[in-house]
């Protein structure tokens, strides 16, 4: 790995009043990652994003953007800009004068200024609305202007604070697919706050998950979804189904548990684990069928289907097995006609290959 | 009358009920017919100012020739002015403070400092002239040359003005988003520039509106001046008062009429510049 623009070492923040925002975290952010925090709301990812911007200052650890320690600078002499996720467009300045404000106030001489604020607004196609007010524009309009008045100050490091969540579903698709073709062309790190798990999964090049101001796993997205590393990281991000399990040995390479409604099983594994572990399988990998499957190898139970919700594309089948927790089970409805084709009270088979499930220790 | 005051149909269509149309009218009237009379009669002729008896200027030259009339309304501005200045610096700070600080004592500061407001003016008139006699500032300051000697009321008049001042600039703190003040920051502003850049644009309406009142109430004032102001120095409201107990003549009529256009234009000007401005396409 290059050195890390970013590199965010031990950092704890406690409020006054005992409460821990942000708990020992350790994270390293190349240069030119599209890098998002994603956790619950109150998980303390915008107070870590904060402290990157030096609104807010770590009670304990080190930040260090592009290899210096931030301990001692204020936001204002710092190497990122953020975009809030009020905006805080200025609203007494036009788009404009909102655009070259972070340019008139460090003193950059006025030519520089008019090319580099329409640039910036060219890049966020909205050069022809420079003489607005904000306040005769759209929710998304007044983003772009935020983006393009941080952006203009070239930082390196782009600092976004929830930037989707206040725009309704068909502008954030598009906005989506804006700050990642802007990300590949200004070749910016950008650090993203989010707790929408799609948004972080469809965007981000690596992604932390905090859950308690504590980072669960750091990994790329698609890592996240196959090998989440905790019971939280697997249930946060998309539907999962958790099967408690009690471990009956454990050998070197391998784990025997006896998982509800499923009876013994083993798993190939290397983690280290205490005397319960979580057999966890998505929806989308189980199969279902009338009769018993007859290939070797698989995870077979038979239950009863409890509930059939149809979505046009899928249908999700929720299953009821004895002595287990309910399995949900997707699937495609790739012929036109009769959807799953299954029905509530229907006994069915469900099965899977042992490798599409995974065990988790923690 | 009532037939002219049309009310705005708001949307419940109050304006439509003739009861209120009434109302409306007769309230109008009430506030409106003492200002017009007193502006109609500063044109009239006749030298006791009861009967109409014909149109004239004769008045307001009669007015600009007083030299003792036009010295108070001078002494008043001048009065106006400054303590207008002082009393929106310092209520601005005051509601800076409140806005920004935590600190010892906060709600009985906030309190105390509202008192001049309920206090009753001839109270206050009274703990003045004390203070200015025990420090010998009476004396001292009406000896000076002018405007100087006009300190003790400007004085008493930042006393009771800038509570207002503060009050209102504080009202419309309450609504600043602090990630514009964040933001200013991030983009590289320091204290100072974010202060001048986006705190003071955004209180300027408060700053505005503050300074209009502390103005009108200043201009205006009779209680505290009275008893703050030495035996030589007179304002407009003091000297008015003094002629009038002589008779009224239709000179302090096209006086009253010059300080009500000043009062009308300032205010139409603050509210002018104060309104969110309406430029751009569309």
């Amino acid at each position: 790995m290059t050195d890390p623009i970013v590199s965010i070492r031990g950092v704890s923040k406690k409020f006054p009043g005992g409460v821990i925002a942000v708990d020992d975290v350790n994270i390293d952010i190349a240069p030119n990652e599209f890098f998002a925090l994603l956790g619950p709301s109150g998980c303390g990812k915008t107070t870590l994003l904060r402290m990157i911007s030096g609104l807010e200052t770590p009670t304990d650890g080190q930040i260090i953007i592009g290899g210096q320690d931030m301990a001692l600078t204020p936001p204002n002499k710092r190497p990122t800009n953020m975009v809030f996720q009020s905006y805080a467009v200025f609203p007494h300045m036009t788009v404009e004068e909102n655009v070259a404000y972070g340019l008139r106030v460090t003193g950059v001489p006025e030519d520089e200024t008019k090319r580099r604020t329409a640039e910036a607004l060219e890049m966020v196609k909205l050069s022809h609305l420079a003489k607005r007010k904000p306040d005769q524009m759209s929710g998304g309009q007044r983003q772009r202007v935020a983006l393009a008045r941080a952006l203009v100050k070239r930082p390196k490091v782009l600092l976004l604070d929830e930037p989707l969540s206040a725009l309704d579903a068909k502008l954030r698709d598009d906005m989506r697919m804006e700050l990642t073709r802007l990300q590949e062309t200004v070749g910016i790190t950008f650090i993203i706050v989010t707790h929408d798990q799609d948004e972080a999964l469809s965007m981000a090049s690596r992604i932390a998950v905090i859950d308690k101001g504590a980072v669960q796993q750091i990994a790329t997205p698609s890592e996240l979804y196959e090998q989440p590393a905790t019971r939280f990281v697997a249930d946060f991000i998309g539907k999962v189904n958790l099967i408690d399990a009690k471990v009956l040995s454990k050998k070197a390479k391998a784990i025997t548990c006896e998982a509800k409604g499923l009876g013994k099983l083993t798993f190939d594994t290397e983690k280290a684990c205490g005397d319960t572990v979580a057999v966890a399988v998505r929806p989308e990998k189980l199969k279902i069928s009338k009769a018993e499957p007859k290939a070797a190898g698989l995870i077979k139970v038979q239950g009863n289907v409890r509930d059939v919700a149809y979505y046009g594309d899928t249908s999700h089948i929720v299953v009821s097995i004895k002595g287990g927790p309910d399995l949900q089970v997707n699937v495609q409805n790739d012929s036109r006609t009769g959807g799953s084709g299954v029905e509530r009270g229907q006994a069915i088979w469900v099965s899977w290959m042992p490798d599409d499930s995974l065990v988790l220790t923690e | 009358m009532a037939e002219q005051m049309k009310p705005g149909s708001g949307p419940l269509d109050y304006g439509n009920r003739l009861w209120l149309k009434i109302l409306f009218g007769v309230i109008f009237f009430m506030l409106y017919v003492p200002i017009i009379t007193l502006v109609a009669f500063s044109f009239n002729t006749d030298r006791r100012g009861i009967v109409w008896r014909g149109f004239t200027f004769d008045n307001y030259v009669k007015a600009w020739n007083n030299s003792s009339l036009i010295e108070a309304m001078i002494n008043s501005l001048m009065i106006a002015f400054i303590a207008t200045l002082i009393a929106t610096v310092l209520g601005a700070m005051v509601a800076l403070m409140l806005w920004r600080f935590r600190f010892p004592f906060k709600g009985a500061y906030e309190a105390f400092m509202g008192l001049p407001i309920v206090i009753p003016e001839i109270c206050m008139g009274v703990a003045l002239l004390l203070f200015f006699n025990e420090t010998g500032m009476m004396t001292a300051v009406v000896a000076m040359p002018w405007p100087l000697n006009l300190s003790n009321i400007i004085i008493a008049h930042v006393a009771f003005c800038f509570p207002f001042v503060a009050i209102v600039v504080r009202s419309r703190l309450v609504g600043f988003n602090r990630q514009l003040e964040e933001a200013s920051k991030d983009l590289g502003a320091s204290e100072w520039q974010t202060f001048w850049k986006v705190i003071v644009p955004f209180m300027m309406p408060g700053l505005v509106a503050g300074a209009l009142l502390a103005f009108t109430l200043s201009l205006d004032d009779f209680v505290i001046t009275f008893f703050t102001s030495g035996p030589e120095t007179v304002t407009f409201p003091v000297k008015v008062y003094s002629l009038v107990r002589r008779g009224v003549s239709p000179e302090i009529n096209a006086a009253s009429t010059v300080l009500i256009v000043i009062t009308v234009v300032a205010t139409v000007l603050a509210m002018k510049l104060q309104a969110p401005q309406k430029s751009g396409k569309g």
